[in-house]
């Protein structure tokens, strides 16, 4: 479904990503761990296109990435949750959910949706009517997530979602991610949680330095003394 | 006591536009962070369109009201496209610069719209021809005008509208959004450059119609009046917490409230040493005290971060 090839991502001269090559098959959940300024958000952040690629190409469904502008993706069924929330701070959880269907016309799926949505997250319906700035940290991942469903997507890129939160709040998100993949949906999932990551995701790819130097199926790189040692804190 | 209520309202229509005008300040800066000192000028081009079109129009057979009406469509429509223009040939080209950088060129566009509507209207005076037959009412002591009710009723509608517009329609959230998290918004599928584009097009609309009232107003025109018009809008629009349009409105009334009240009590206070063509000096005292004691302005949430 997501094919990349050769991405390099540059930050004036510094190379962050150089020149990596993955792929997300549908239906499928692939990770991305390694540590702290690995390349990982880089990555994401080049395929979301919050930033721009210095190389490389990235095909979607058989159709290059790269040329689109940024508001385009949301229409081909990309969908970030971006490192941090990136919620509407000033606007109510609800209208952050009806801006995660902005790109969309259909209004009574639209309705139908955010049903569902709220249903998965009860918690942002006793919520709806406050402002996202003032939500805890994890609801305001769980609106980010929410939102990006919002957009019907087809493949999901998740960004660090454990990141800042209590470990509770991490096991109920994590909840969701699952119950998201297994209604079918393709997930990227970005993560320095590696047991996390790899516990919930059937492939796996290890970056350092900005290079993808393992890559094996999740279950045997949790098992991989190596991946074990450098990541698990083992 | 006459004086007092003779004030407020005077006060009251020169807010409604300066409010108006704050407006196109505040929504620019809340979406880019952008303070578009050309704007007092867009607001100038827009009286003196108003003007060419109503006294070209004033000998035809058309009742006085309909040339009027003419006047301002086609002031608000040549200031659409001038705020659209002024976006994609000044601003959009330096996006990504210092942010010096588009604050110095919007000086500059402010100097080149200046300039060039000196070379189309001379730098004389112009009287801008009152097309509503003026009715006078007294109350209270005070007296008002149909031309003043017209003002802040027009005024309060196209406030009404802009609110509904932000936080009703498709456009409007995604100038929400953008202004919060520019980003976050072109992920949701906003088309970032056409949000701007439209926040300096509504804006324009909105200083078309303050330039035609100012116009209507005051009875004339000239082509420094966007300046010191500007200034004081964007005065306006600081005091009410800049980015904010809800501050933009209360700040634009707030301000004439304070200049109309100074400028009927500067003689009392300072024993006739100062007269009322003083009032200059009230805004920008207002400026001063609100950038020393309240920087983020009375409504302003938000300090130091940039949308």
């Amino acid at each position: 479904m997501l094919e990349v090839n050769g991405l390099r991502v540059s930050y004036g001269g510094i190379q962050a990503v150089r020149g990596i090559s993955f792929h997300v098959n549908e239906g499928e959940m692939v990770a991305l761990i390694g540590a702290n300024g690995a390349g990982k958000s880089s990555t994401l952040r080049a395929l979301a296109r919050l930033l721009d690629p210095a190389g490389g190409s990235v095909r979607y469904r058989g159709k290059e990435l790269l040329p689109l502008p940024p508001h385009a993706l949301v229409a081909e069924g990309i969908a970030l949750v971006p490192e941090g929330r990136g919620v509407f701070p000033r606007m109510t959880s609800l209208e952050n959910l009806r801006m995660g269907a902005y790109a969309r016309s259909d209004k009574a799926a639209i309705e139908q949706d955010l049903e569902q949505v709220l249903g998965h997250f009860p918690r942002l319906k006793e919520r709806g009517q406050q402002l996202a700035g003032t939500l805890s940290g994890g609801e305001q991942q769980m609106l980010a997530i929410g939102r990006a469903l919002m957009s019907r997507p087809r493949l999901m890129l998740l960004d660090e979602p454990s990141m800042g939160l209590a470990p509770i709040m991490v096991q109920k998100i994590f909840e969701v991610i699952r119950t998201v993949a297994s209604d079918g949906m393709t997930i990227l999932l970005v993560e320095q949680n590696a047991k996390l990551a790899l516990e919930v995701s059937q492939r796996g790819y290890v970056m350092e330095s900005g290079e993808i130097t393992v890559t094996n199926e999740s279950t045997h790189l949790l098992a991989d003394p190596k991946v074990r040692a450098a990541y698990l804190g083992e | 006591m006459d004086t007092l209520l003779q004030q407020l309202i005077n006060g009251i229509t020169l807010g409604a536009v300066y409010a108006l005008v704050a407006l196109g300040y505040t929504m620019v800066y809340g979406i880019i962070g952008l303070i578009n000192f050309a704007h007092g000028e867009v607001v100038m081009i827009g009286t003196m369109v108003a003007f060419t079109v109503i006294v070209s129009l004033a000998g035809s057979a058309m009742a006085p009201l309909m040339i009027l009406g003419i006047g301002v469509a086609v002031s608000v429509v040549v200031c659409m496209v001038l705020g659209w223009a002024l976006e994609r040939v000044a601003y959009r080209p330096l996006r990504h610069a210092p942010r010096l950088t588009p604050l110095i060129t919007a000086i500059g566009m402010s100097i080149v719209l200046q300039n060039v509507a000196m070379i189309i209207w001379g730098r004389n005076y112009i009287t801008f021809p009152p097309m509503i037959g003026k009715h006078i009412y007294e109350f209270g002591g005070a007296s008002f005008t149909n031309v003043q009710i017209a003002i802040v009723t027009l005024a309060a509608l196209m406030m009404l509208g802009l609110i509904y517009l932000v936080h009703r329609t498709r456009i409007g959230m995604a100038m929400r959004a953008t202004a919060q998290n520019q980003h976050v918004a072109a992920l949701m599928g906003v088309d970032i450059d056409r949000v701007i584009a439209m926040a300096f097009i509504i804006g324009s609309a909105l200083g078309a119609v303050a330039g035609c009232m100012v116009g209507s107003y005051y009875e004339i025109a000239h082509y420094q009046m966007g300046f010191m018009l500007g200034l004081k809008a964007f005065t306006a629009a600081v005091l009410g917490g800049i980015g904010n349009l809800a501050g933009a409105m209360a700040g634009g009334l707030l301000l004439g409230v304070i200049e109309a009240l100074g400028a009927g009590y500067i003689g009392d206070l300072t024993g006739d040493f100062l007269g009322s063509h003083y009032q200059d000096i009230f805004a920008f005292i207002v400026l001063i005290i609100v950038l020393m004691f309240r920087p983020s302005g009375l409504f302003g949430e938000r300090t130091g971060d940039r949308a």
